[in-house]
C-alpha cells in the first residue's frame, strides 16, 4: 500500500486494527463468564442485567465517551484511584481506548454469546455430568465447542464495530498519532482539511476490511452449521 | 449387596416421596404411568436433581445422606436418556471415549471390542451423530455409559422416542446387555412389555410414592394397583421351551401349572423365557373343556377378586401350580359359575405372547 496511504494514516490504521484486536480478545476472555451467568440466569433480576448490557447500542456515543472520560480521567473514579497508585489516569490513552471499546461493543459480543449458551440443550450438559466431566470440564468441552458460532459472530462483530468507532474515541483518545488517533479520526481530519483523495484512500481500506470480515463469517457460518446442526 | 434410595422432594403440585432398597445386581424396574415420578427418582440418583436429606447408597459407598451431597461428575453411573444425549460436535468414537478418558480406567481394547461387538457398533465408529438413526444412537449412547465403568446403569426410557421397528432392533441389543453385564441396572419405563422381557424385579410408583416391590411375575398380577384392575391387565409367566412341532408350527411350553401351545418360538428346546397373558384372553370354565378351537387350557384356583374398571367386568386373580394368571370376565358369568376364592375351574387362554 505504499503510497497509496500515507505513513500517517497507515500508523492511523495500525492503531486501529491493534484497538480491535487487542479490545474483542480481552472481550472474549472477560464477557464469556457474564454471557455464561446470563444465560443461565432465572432471576427477574435478568431483565435488568440485559437492559444495561443493551445499553451501548442505543446510547449516542458521546454520552459514553463523555462519562468515560470522567470516570478515567484523573479525577474520576478509576483514573483518581490509578493516580493515587502512581500510575496516570487513562484519559487520551491507548488503555484507555481499549477499555471505552470494551464497553462500546459490550452488547456485540455479550448477545450472541448469550444467545448460543441459551440455545446449548441443557441435557447434553447433564449428559457430561454424568461422564464424569467436571462443571468447568463440560464448559470447555461441549458449551465452548457447540456454541463455537456465537463465539465466531462475537469477535467479528465487535472487532468490526471497534474498527468502526468515532465518537467514544473522539471523546476519550483525543488524536495523538500513534496513540489515539484510529482510521476513523484520521478521515475525519483529512475530511474537515478538505483532503478528499486521502480520506478516499483510507476509507476504501475501511470498507474493503469490513467486507472481508463478514464475508469470512457467512462463509465460515454455512460450515459450521453442518457441524453444530440448526439451532446451535 | 444392596442399593439403598430415599428421596423427598416438594415440587408444589408433585411430591416425591420415594423409599426403597433392592439387590445390587441384575435389572431393577421403575415402572408407572407418566408424571409419577419415576425419571425424578433416577435425576435424583445420578445427582442431576437435588433432593435434600435424600440418601443414596450402594454397597459400601455413600453417595448422599444428610451431609454429604456427591455432584453427578462424581457419582460412578451411566446414564442413558429417551431423548437426545449424543455430542454433535464429536464422532461416534469420540462419544464413546469421553466419558472413559475421564473416568481413570485404564484402557481395555478386549472390552472395547467385546462391547462394540455386542451392540453391534463396529461400522458406526468414525460416523458423524447426526447420521445415525434413533436407534443407532441409543446403541451408542449405552455403549459409552457403560465404558465408564459405572457402579450403576441407569436407563430412562431408552426405548421411548423409538418406533416401533426400531424399538424391536434394539430390544436384542439390550436384553443381551442387562443378561452378560455385571453392572447393576436401574430401568425406568412405562410398558410392561419392556419390563418383562429386561427386569428382574418392578417397583411400581405412583403419584410420588413406592405402591409395590417385587418379582415381574407377582407385580403385574396384584389387584390393588391401577394396572392389575385396567383393560390392558395382563400376567407374566416363565417357561421353558419343551419342544417344537414343525408339522403344526407350535412351540410346546411348559410352566409351572402345565404346558403351553405357542406360535414356532425360535429358542432352542430348554431356553427360559417369559410369556405374556393377557387377562381379556383368558376365560373361566368349571367343567374341563373339550372339543374347543382354544389349545390351552389347564386347572387353577381362584385366589381372590377384584372390581375391574368397568361396572360389568370383574378381575379373576388365578393361581396355576404357583403361577400367577389374571382372568377378565363379565360380572354376570361372575355370578352365573359363583366365583369365589378357593374356586377350581379350568382356564382357556386364548393368545399367549412370547418375547422373541
Amino acid at each position: 500500500m505504499d503510497g497509496f496511504l500515507s505513513p500517517a494514516d497507515l500508523t492511523a490504521l495500525g492503531v486501529t486494527l491493534r484497538l480491535a484486536m487487542i479490545s474483542t480478545g480481552l472481550m472474549l476472555v472477560l464477557f464469556t463468564p457474564l454471557a455464561w451467568g446470563l444465560a443461565r440466569m432465572r432471576s427477574s433480576s435478568k431483565a435488568v442485567f440485559e437492559a444495561i448490557v443493551a445499553l451501548p447500542l442505543v446510547l449516542p456515543p458521546t454520552v459514553l465517551g463523555f462519562y468515560l472520560l470522567i470516570a478515567l480521567g484523573p479525577r474520576g473514579v478509576v483514573g483518581g484511584a490509578l493516580e493515587s497508585l502512581g500510575f496516570g489516569h487513562l484519559a487520551f490513552s491507548f488503555s484507555g481506548l481499549v477499555i471505552g471499546s470494551m464497553i462500546y461493543s459490550l452488547p456485540f459480543v455479550m448477545q450472541p454469546l448469550q444467545n448460543a449458551f441459551q440455545a446449548l440443550d441443557p441435557r447434553l450438559m447433564e449428559a457430561a455430568a454424568t461422564l464424569r466431566a467436571s462443571p468447568l470440564d463440560r464448559f470447555f468441552t461441549i458449551a465452548v465447542p457447540l456454541a463455537s458460532r456465537g463465539f465466531l459472530s462475537a469477535a467479528v462483530l465487535s472487532f468490526a464495530h471497534t474498527m468502526g468507532e468515532f465518537g467514544v474515541v473522539i471523546m476519550i483518545g483525543g488524536s495523538i498519532p500513534g496513540e489515539t488517533r484510529v482510521a476513523s479520526i484520521a478521515i475525519f481530519n483529512h475530511v474537515e482539511t478538505m483532503d478528499y483523495a486521502a480520506a478516499h484512500g483510507l476509507a476504501g481500506v475501511l470498507l474493503v476490511i469490513s467486507f472481508l470480515l463478514l464475508l469470512g463469517v457467512f462463509a465460515v457460518n454455512r460450515r459450521f452449521a453442518r457441524i453444530t446442526g440448526p439451532g446451535a | 449387596m444392596s442399593i439403598e434410595a430415599r428421596f423427598r422432594c416438594d415440587r408444589g403440585d408433585f411430591v416425591l416421596d420415594f423409599n426403597a432398597t433392592f439387590p445390587a445386581r441384575g435389572v431393577t424396574a421403575l415402572f408407572g404411568p407418566s408424571g409419577c415420578g419415576k425419571t425424578t427418582v433416577l435425576r435424583c440418583v445420578a445427582g442431576l436433581e437435588r433432593a435434600p436429606g435424600g440418601v443414596f447408597r450402594i454397597g459400601d459407598e455413600t453417595w448422599q445422606d444428610g451431609r454429604v451431597f456427591l455432584p453427578a461428575h462424581r457419582r460412578s453411573v451411566g446414564m442413558v436418556s429417551q431423548g437426545e444425549s449424543l455430542f454433535p460436535h464429536l464422532p461416534v468414537l469420540g462419544n464413546m471415549l469421553y466419558g472413559r478418558k475421564r473416568s481413570r480406567i485404564p484402557p481395555d481394547p478386549v472390552e472395547f471390542e467385546a462391547l462394540v461387538h455386542l451392540l453391534g457398533l463396529g461400522d458406526l465408529l468414525a460416523r458423524r451423530i447426526d447420521t445415525l438413526s434413533g436407534g443407532e444412537r441409543q446403541r451408542v449412547a449405552l455403549a459409552r455409559a457403560l465404558l465408564c465403568g459405572p457402579r450403576l446403569l441407569l436407563l430412562d426410557e431408552p426405548l421411548s422416542a423409538l418406533d416401533a421397528p426400531r424399538k424391536a432392533g434394539i430390544l436384542p441389543y439390550l436384553e443381551r446387555l442387562c443378561a452378560q453385564t455385571s453392572v447393576p441396572v436401574l430401568y425406568v419405563s412405562h410398558a410392561p412389555d419392556e419390563i418383562a422381557r429386561l427386569a428382574d424385579r418392578v417397583i411400581v410408583l405412583d403419584q410420588g410414592r413406592v405402591r409395590a416391590h417385587g418379582s415381574v411375575d407377582e407385580v403385574f398380577v396384584r389387584l390393588d394397583l391401577p394396572l392389575g384392575i385396567g383393560p390392558d391387565a395382563c400376567a407374566f409367566v416363565e417357561a421353558v421351551v419343551r419342544a417344537h412341532d414343525v408339522t403344526s408350527h407350535l412351540s410346546v411350553l411348559e410352566f409351572a401349572g402345565g404346558t403351553l401351545l405357542v406360535e414356532r418360538s425360535d429358542r432352542p428346546p430348554g431356553a427360559r423365557l417369559r410369556v405374556r397373558i393377557d387377562a381379556r384372553d383368558v376365560s373361566l370354565t368349571l367343567d374341563r373343556p373339550e372339543r374347543s378351537s382354544i389349545i390351552n387350557s389347564f386347572p387353577v384356583r381362584v385366589v381372590e377378586t377384584a372390581d375391574a374398571d368397568t361396572p360389568a367386568s370383574l378381575m379373576v386373580r388365578l393361581d396355576a401350580g404357583g403361577a400367577g394368571l389374571l382372568a377378565r370376565i363379565t360380572r354376570y358369568s361372575a355370578q352365573a359359575l359363583n366365583i369365589a376364592p378357593g374356586l377350581d375351574l379350568w382356564a382357556q387362554v386364548k393368545g399367549v405372547a412370547i418375547f422373541q
